[in-house]
């Protein structure tokens, strides 16, 4: 009886495929259903294996219980029954070999219905984490820094959203598909970013769901139908930023400035990768914000020490970035650049209008930017900070300016949940600009 | 050699014992147990195991000439036998060792009998 070897990470992957295969089956109306029975079968397998060893085929036998579960709950409900299609049975399932994949075309459709254009993001990247990654509600609570109750309703809404809506359960027709991928391409980068900009936490949940976004990207790419340049361009941005995950921490979990990081423990495998999708992503006729911030990251990713970063490049780069996709967080960004090129003093220049954006003087970046490294003017609070931050900056050293360069505070749990929930509510704009609105995120960390 | 029966004792209701679990939590607890299982099958000491219904069982008792059928045990704390083993070991000294880095002990007790062999 070997769990780990035969199972790996059969669990996780096999929650969202059979949900998806399910909720097929069953109609979109009955995900919850779905969800409950696919969890049944799970909980099952841990009341049974731990006696009578792993079955010959796991996922088969995953599959085949909550497909007989599925079919029980909607059997009580006759009225349901001529809904019902037809399942692929489960011993065609327990047929196939272990890497081949089923339900790639159900897990597709169903990050489509999970990240439908209806939904707000937020409601997208929890319907997917749940749906389609397999994350329990306090995964998902944990991941938003939220409380699980919170993402259940978030849930339930979405759901219903969903029904309202009558979304299908498809890949979208070529016709529509533009709309409904850069749907999910920007559900894939905010769920990126939440793993990727918060600095406390679990840090395997949190690595896990840069890895998933990265999953399901490249879930996007093997169909056909959905293989566009611009799925490309964001696997290129998402791989390149993830290669710099095992020298993004120190010890003690704080963030270690990219020009003080440990190159050699880049992921070289993922840096290929990264670069691999950029240049397939350079096949289009349109240059989307991914396509520029890839570049950013690979201009980052590519130098051979911090010295040879090519910061001209860079800030040209930058400036096409604000062409396509505006943003203050990107202004704040593109100003570490002017430092570089031109100098602290005209980045200072650039950066001061950034003040009049409100959500912007709450953003944590840029006072540490403006202040240097004194954590506690990170965080401003109060009606005033704006005029504070101001003339504080006024007040400092220009040479220290940058010396805390992308740096963020290191924040305990609850000021970071307390920034979370204003950000929420505040932040909407620079969310919706084209991140989440933490700094060291996927755009932010050169 | 002698073989012993380790009967497993929990709540019952698995899902119950462990609430809202992620599937990685599953797994992470089936890797336990298969960390546990593996050692032991390498040693030769796991004979095999079964797991039992969920649900009530029956007790049969004569009464007064006719047999007496009853639901039951009922379930209660940590009572409900969820499962079995049968280990091999030489002594209750040793089957005691082996059992004791069982994960089922994270979510209820364990009880070993030793097997009566019938003389060659």
């Amino acid at each position: 009886m070997n769990v780990e070897g035969v199972v790996g990470h059969l669990f996780r992957r096999s929650a969202g495929q059979m949900v998806a295969a399910i909720t097929r089956a069953l109609g979109p109306d009955h995900m919850t259903l779905a969800e409950e029975v696919v969890q049944d079968a799970m909980v099952k397998a841990l009341q049974t294996w731990p006696f009578q060893g792993v079955p010959e085929n796991p996922r088969g036998w995953l599959y085949r219980v909550a497909l007989n579960r599925g079919l029980d709950a909607l059997r009580r409900d006759a009225a349901r029954r001529d809904k019902l299609l037809l399942l692929p049975p489960p011993d065609q399932i327990a047929a196939l070999p272990e890497d081949a994949d089923p339900f790639a075309d159900d897990e597709l459709a169903m990050i489509f219905m999970c990240c439908h254009p209806a939904l707000t993001p937020d409601a997208r990247i929890a319907l997917t984490l749940k749906g389609v990654a397999g994350f329990s509600v306090p995964e998902i609570a944990a991941a938003f820094l939220a409380e699980p109750a919170a993402i259940a309703q978030r849930l339930v809404r979405a759901k219903k959203t969903l029904v309202q809506r009558g979304v299908e359960f498809e890949i979208p027709d070529p016709v529509d598909a533009r709309d409904r991928i850069d749907s999910v391409l920007e559900a894939l980068y905010l769920l990126f970013n939440e793993g990727y900009d918060a600095h406390d936490g679990d840090r395997l949940v949190r690595d896990e769901l840069c890895f998933e976004a990265i999953r399901l990207g490249e879930l996007l790419i093997r169909s056909p139908a959905v293989r566009t340049p611009e799925v490309h361009a964001l696997l290129a941005l998402l791989c390149l930023q993830a290669s710099r995950l095992p020298a993004r921490l120190d010890e003690n979990g704080e963030v270690v400035l990219l020009r003080d990081q440990n190159r050699s423990r880049w992921d070289r495998e993922l840096i290929g990768r990264g670069v691999r999708h950029l240049s397939e992503a350079s096949s289009g006729d349109r240059l989307t914000s991914y396509h520029v911030q890839a570049a950013i990251a690979a201009a980052h990713t590519l130098a051979a020490d911090d010295a040879s970063t090519d910061w001209e490049y860079i800030l040209d780069l930058y400036d096409r970035l604000l062409l396509v996709s505006p943003s203050p967080v990107f202004e704040l960004n593109r100003a570490v650049a002017v430092a570089h090129v031109h100098g602290p003093a005209r980045a200072i220049e650039a950066l001061l209008p950034l003040l009049e954006y409100p959500a912007m003087r709450r953003y944590y970046l840029l006072p540490a930017m403006l202040g240097g490294s004194t954590t506690k003017s990170m965080m401003p609070r109060g009606p005033h900070s704006g005029t504070t931050l101001r003339s504080s900056c006024r007040a400092m050293p220009l040479s220290g300016a940058f010396s805390s360069e992308n740096a963020p505070p290191s924040t305990n749990r609850s000021r970071r949940r307390a920034a979370r929930v204003q950000e929420d509510r505040e932040f909407s704009s620079v969310r919706e600009s084209g991140g989440s609105a933490e700094g060291d995120a996927v755009r932010a960390q050169p | 050699m002698a073989r012993f029966l380790m009967v497993a004792r929990d709540a019952g209701d698995m899902s119950a014992i462990v609430g809202d679990v992620s599937p990685e939590e599953i797994q992470e607890i089936l890797n336990k147990y298969s960390a546990w299982s593996e050692k032991l099958a390498k040693q030769g000491r796991l004979q095999g195991g079964e797991k039992l219904a969920d649900g009530e069982g029956r007790v049969l008792a004569a009464n007064s000439g006719s047999v007496r059928v009853t639901d039951g045990p009922h379930a209660a704390s940590k009572e409900v036998i969820g499962g079995f083993w049968i280990l091999t070991a030489d002594s209750y000294e040793e089957a005691v060792k082996l059992a004791s880095d069982c994960p089922h002990l994270e979510f209820g007790t364990l009880e070993i009998r030793q097997i009566e062999e019938m003389p060659a």
